[in-house]
């Protein structure tokens, strides 16, 4: 068992940032926990990586308790934090060379590791970390957080706004290093990353919902979603709200996501009554059921 | 209603220096619409954004917004839309009141109508209980929505938002998007810039910048039909990948 987590609590003051968290990541895992802000993932983060401690339960990390071992953890641990946390006015270069150095170890050592995501920024090893665009922070500081080979990789929020097509290569990366052994536990606040995980944890206001794999997650929903759109969403929207038979109503891109109350759901019913308030161009059809959709249904 | 265009864009070029953020870009934004515009980081959404709303001038082109022209009546512009940025939207050390007044306050209007527009703000959003509690104790949720109202106090013919629903849990973001819709419905045009392609799903129309110009503007259904894709996320990632 690459983490071990048993019954973790902690507050701040009046709040309850996390209570009583349990789960495990196995050695060489991809492990996602997907929530919102404020759900209580950078808390654990914090815990897991030896800067802060629990106020009830226990934790290992690579086999070391998070309390007693701290140390231990620290030199096999690499820990991406949200927000950027590299020394702006160090050049690229000198930032991975400082973090070598602080970990008794050298860039030529493990650069196999970090090969592949430094070559990318390498053409601007002499500038400075502050003035990278927000791409290339971001590679610097996972070759940063690799670079003494840690047995175990903290990234936390990784992707928050960053685009698209960073966020695609970013994922790409992160299976790469995975191949290479490394256990991961990454948390985001996007549900479409969560099919990227082998197993994923939902989390809301410091509590787990769930945890499975992106597959047997979406299994559990206990009912069949139907697209509906019309004409005119907000009308739309207003007529589902009102309909005796919804279980719930969710916006969906350019379709409602509805579910209904009853064993059986007809949807002739549903059209005539849509019909009746006056909608046009309406759309009923199943459709299939998201993480996010799983994770709306468990928090409601 | 929805025929009239609230924002006319033909042709504008931003140029710093030797570098064209903006390349004659062009499009039209009717009233009442949710027009998405989209592009990856340095594409040159904020700087064609910052034209729109009246503090940058374009190289060349024109551009009006609110029937107002970029060049001549920035500040006609200011008063006649609205900005919500998931950044900076409100102050976290002024209570929910005390931000309401404020805001109504530098949008010029009256006491009296600050007064009767806060008292149906509180109510519409259920905020009785809190008006005196700080804005940085509320839940992030609260806080979007509060800011989304605030922007709307001076009933704007536009209101700009800058990635309004980023990291906001599921249902909340729901409850936004409901809100936004029943805006436009109500004839208010809704401009949405973001990063994050599910927000695109839920616009009515959307523009995607690649290098400074717009590559694709259509509705999602329509690009994703165009593209053979299933999500806005795969349309962006063929389009800005080439």
């Amino acid at each position: 068992m690459s983490i071990f987590i048993k019954h973790i609590s902690k507050s701040f003051k009046d709040v309850t940032a996390l209570k009583d968290i349990s789960f495990n990541v196995n050695e060489g895992e991809l492990f996602g926990l997907i929530g919102p802000d404020g759900a209580g993932k950078t808390t654990l983060f914090r815990i897991l990586t030896t800067l802060l401690i629990a106020d009830e339960g226990a934790a290992t990390v690579a086999n070391y308790d998070v309390v007693k071992n701290y140390k231990d953890i620290r030199n096999h641990v690499g820990y991406m934090p949200g927000r950027f946390s590299l020394y702006q006015d160090l050049t690229v270069e000198e930032n991975l060379t400082f973090f070598a150095t602080i970990f008794g170890t050298t860039i030529e050592e493990n650069y196999d590791l970090i090969k592949d995501i430094y070559v990318q920024i390498e053409p601007f090893k002499n500038r400075r970390a502050g003035d990278l665009s927000g791409g290339m922070k971001q590679k610097l500081a996972l070759s940063c957080a690799l670079i003494h080979k840690p047995k175990v990789l903290f990234l936390d929020e990784p992707t928050t706004g960053v685009d698209p097509v960073s966020r695609k290569e970013f994922w790409e990366m992160l299976k790469r290093l995975q191949q290479k052994g490394i256990t991961i536990l990454v948390s985001t606040p996007y549900m479409d990353e969560a099919a990227l995980c082998d197993r994923i944890a939902l989390i809301q206001d410091g509590k787990i919902l769930q945890i499975d794999t992106p597959k047997e997650i979406v299994k559990h929903y206990p009912k069949t979603i139907y697209d509906v759109a019309a004409s005119n969403m907000y009308e739309l929207i207003l007529s589902l709200n009102e309909y005796q038979y919804n279980h719930s109503v969710y916006p969906f891109g350019e379709f409602v996501h509805y579910t209904d109350k009853r064993d059986v759901f007809n949807s002739e019913d549903l059209l005539k009554y849509l019909k009746n308030k006056g909608l046009k161009n309406i759309v009923i059809k199943p459709t299939k059921t998201t993480i996010e959709d799983t994770f709306m249904e468990l928090a409601r | 209603m929805k025929e009239k265009n609230v924002i006319q864009v033909k042709n504008i070029t931003k140029k710093f220096g030797d570098f064209t953020a903006v390349n004659n870009i062009s499009f039209e934004v009717k009233q009442g619409e949710i027009f998405g515009f989209l592009g990856a980081n340095g594409a040159g959404k904020t700087t064609a954004m910052k034209m729109l709303i009246g503090i940058s001038k374009p190289t060349s082109g024109e551009a009006n917004v609110a029937d107002f022209d970029v060049y001549t009546n920035p500040e006609d512009i200011k008063n006649n839309i609205g900005y919500m940025s998931q950044k900076f939207a409100l102050y976290d050390d002024l209570t929910v009141k005390e931000n309401i007044t404020f805001f109504g306050g530098i949008y010029g209007l009256s006491y009296k109508k600050i007064s009767k527009k806060r008292k149906q703000l509180v109510n519409e959003l259920g905020l009785q209980n809190i008006v005196n509690e700080l804005v940085g104790s509320l839940p992030l949720g609260w806080k979007q929505k509060l800011a989304f109202s605030v922007a709307l106090l001076h009933e704007p013919k536009v209101i700009f938002l800058d990635e309004p629903t980023g990291g906001v849990d599921p249902i909340t973001r729901r409850q936004f998007w409901e809100m936004i819709y029943k805006t436009a419905h109500n004839g208010t045009t809704v401009f949405v810039t973001t990063h994050y392609m599910d927000e695109a799903e839920y616009c009515d129309r959307v523009s995607i910048m690649v290098d400074g110009k717009i590559e694709a503007l259509d509705t999602p259904k329509k690009l994703k039909e165009l593209f053979k894709v299933k999500n806005m996320n795969d349309v962006f990632l063929k389009l800005a990948r080439g």
